[in-house]
């Protein structure tokens, strides 16, 4: 069953135009990676889905209902959390008190709570009452995962999670995101790091600018449709 | 005992100057507001007081909680209303907005109340004092100020750092955008928060009524007091902002000891070399 779709999707910056009617869907329980090279719309398209920008409200469709244009905090409450680019910790809130805040706007029963995130990632455990920018990046994309976990989405975005950390800390975030889709939750996950999108995807979605270029299975793509998908030619 | 009895009177003094300033610091530091009119909402708590007292006979305590119930609506939905329209990335329109809002109040008042000069009858309280021993006193009214500063500020550390609304505060306070997305609703934070300003606005009116005389037009000097207890103690410490407020009423006492004219003047400068020697006040704690 569909869960997330867009139909048409535009976006523009004044006159400039960052998405060219993107279709998209993401179905329950599945895992999208949507990858493209910087500039290629896959941060406009998330700012669209989280209501960071405003979109006509039938170009979004989630689990049934328009929601392009509602607040970020309304769309949050339906299902959808975002892991942001960056990590954008609470700088003032410590470790405990950021994964907390987590679960404001949308408060269900689900297989995440507090203690959930913490035997998923031990370290921050024992990191519960530091501030969170005293954290590693690593730890910090932790936190910022476990934030978005806590209020149990329906469908978890997470935008350039490998962006800055070294390979073996990716490892250990990729095996986290195996076990947060085990437990159900639809993931979409944009990349710009092709190895890992195709590694823990079942479907893979390729924007260049603006333009859905590639969609298909890992399996089914060749690394030169994808080169090709990834930056023209 | 001279100068013992200049710094408990500072001191004190000092707590009236916390609760002026506390609201001020409330609001600047989840929304980055800079509330022009708040010297004068203060006088307005105060008439509030004075006419639920006056025209409707109520004991003191009842006509300062219904004050305070009526500032926490209208601090909603000046924010709701007003307020929240003029925030964005541009720090100019809330400031002529906040600018217009306290001539407005101030003529407004003046319309209603004319120029006279008012205060608020505590009874036989307004007089009391407690002896200290030694032939040193404590105004009652000058220590209930004091207490109720400390336990505004309690409370807000309360609600700050232990509860839900108050994570959401601080987060809203480090990122607006980022808050949003875990379902925080501004509007709803920055409403919330400029009533809760307007309650300690009404406690701080009630007091400044009581221990002085007012008028309409008295807002904005005392809204330089508030602004040097902030910078003073340092943004975004409630703490810091007591302990502003004491430092500059303990520089105006002292002044006035030197010499009467010497009072405001030097709480001015005392607030000017904390400026020059720590432009981040004594005790800041937000990391910007």
């Amino acid at each position: 069953m569909t869960l997330l779709a867009t139909h048409d999707l535009t976006a523009f910056y004044g006159d400039f135009q960052a998405l060219y009617g993107i279709n998209a869907h993401v179905n329950e329980g599945e895992t999208v990676a949507i990858v493209g090279a910087n500039g290629a719309g896959k941060s406009t398209l998330l700012a669209a889905i989280t209501g960071r920008r405003k979109a006509p409200p039938q170009m979004i469709e989630f689990d049934g209902r328009h929601i392009g244009g509602m607040r970020p905090a309304e769309i949050m409450a339906l299902g959808i959390a975002l892991v942001p680019e960056g990590r954008q910790l609470f700088q003032s809130l410590s470790v405990e008190e950021n994964l907390l805040v987590g679960n404001y706007g949308r408060k269900v029963r689900g297989p995440w709570t507090l203690e959930r995130v913490y035997s998923l990632f031990p370290i921050l455990k024992e990191r519960r009452n530091q501030d969170s920018n005293s954290l590693s990046g690593g730890q910090q994309q932790m936190v910022a995962l476990g934030r978005a976990l806590m209020s149990n989405p329906r469908l978890l975005l997470c935008d350039e999670i490998s962006l800055g950390l070294a390979p073996a800390v990716i490892k250990d975030i990729y095996k986290a995101i195996a076990n947060i889709r085990a437990e159900g939750a639809s993931v979409v996950i944009v990349e710009q790091n092709i190895t890992q999108a195709l590694a823990v995807s079942d479907r893979i979605l390729c924007l260049l600018e603006g333009r859905v270029t590639l969609s298909g299975r890992p399996g089914e793509l060749t690394r030169d449709q994808i080169g090709m998908a990834y930056f023209g030619g | 005992m001279f100068v013992l009895d200049t710094l408990i009177q500072g001191i004190l003094l000092g707590g009236l100057y916390a609760l002026f300033a506390t609201g001020l610091s409330l609001i600047f530091g989840i929304m980055r507001l800079v509330n022009l009119a708040h010297g004068d909402f203060m006088i307005v708590g105060a008439f509030a007081v004075l006419v639920l007292v006056e025209a409707l006979g109520l004991p003191i305590v009842f006509a300062a909680a219904l004050a305070g119930v009526a500032m926490f609506v209208l601090g909603y939905a000046l924010q709701r209303l007003l307020l929240n329209r003029t925030l964005g990335n541009d720090i100019l329109p809330p400031l002529l907005v906040t600018f217009g809002l306290s001539i407005i109040l101030q003529n407004g008042m003046l319309e209603t109340f004319s120029a006279d000069t008012r205060r608020l009858n505590l009874g036989p309280l307004s007089e009391a004092s407690i002896p200290l021993g030694g032939g040193l006193a404590a105004g009652v009214v000058p220590v209930l100020t004091f207490a109720s500063a400390v336990l505004v500020i309690l409370f807000l550390n309360w609600l700050f750092y232990r509860t839900e609304t108050g994570r959401a505060f601080r987060a809203t306070s480090d990122n607006p955008e980022i808050a949003q997305l875990m379902g925080i609703d501004n509007n709803r934070i920055f409403s919330l928060a400029m009533a809760l300003a307007l309650v300690v606005v009404a406690i701080a009116g009630l007091y400044l009524g009581a221990r002085a005389t007012f008028d309409p037009l008295i807002g904005p000097s005392r809204l330089i007091f508030a602004f040097e207890a902030v910078i003073i103690g340092g943004l975004g410490s409630f703490w810091g902002t007591l302990i502003g407020g004491i430092i500059l009423g303990l520089a105006q006492t002292i002044g006035a000891q030197v010499s009467p004219e010497w009072q405001t003047l030097s709480g001015h400068v005392v607030f000017l070399i904390v400026l020059v020697l720590r432009p981040r006040g004594l005790f800041p704690r937000s990391v910007d």
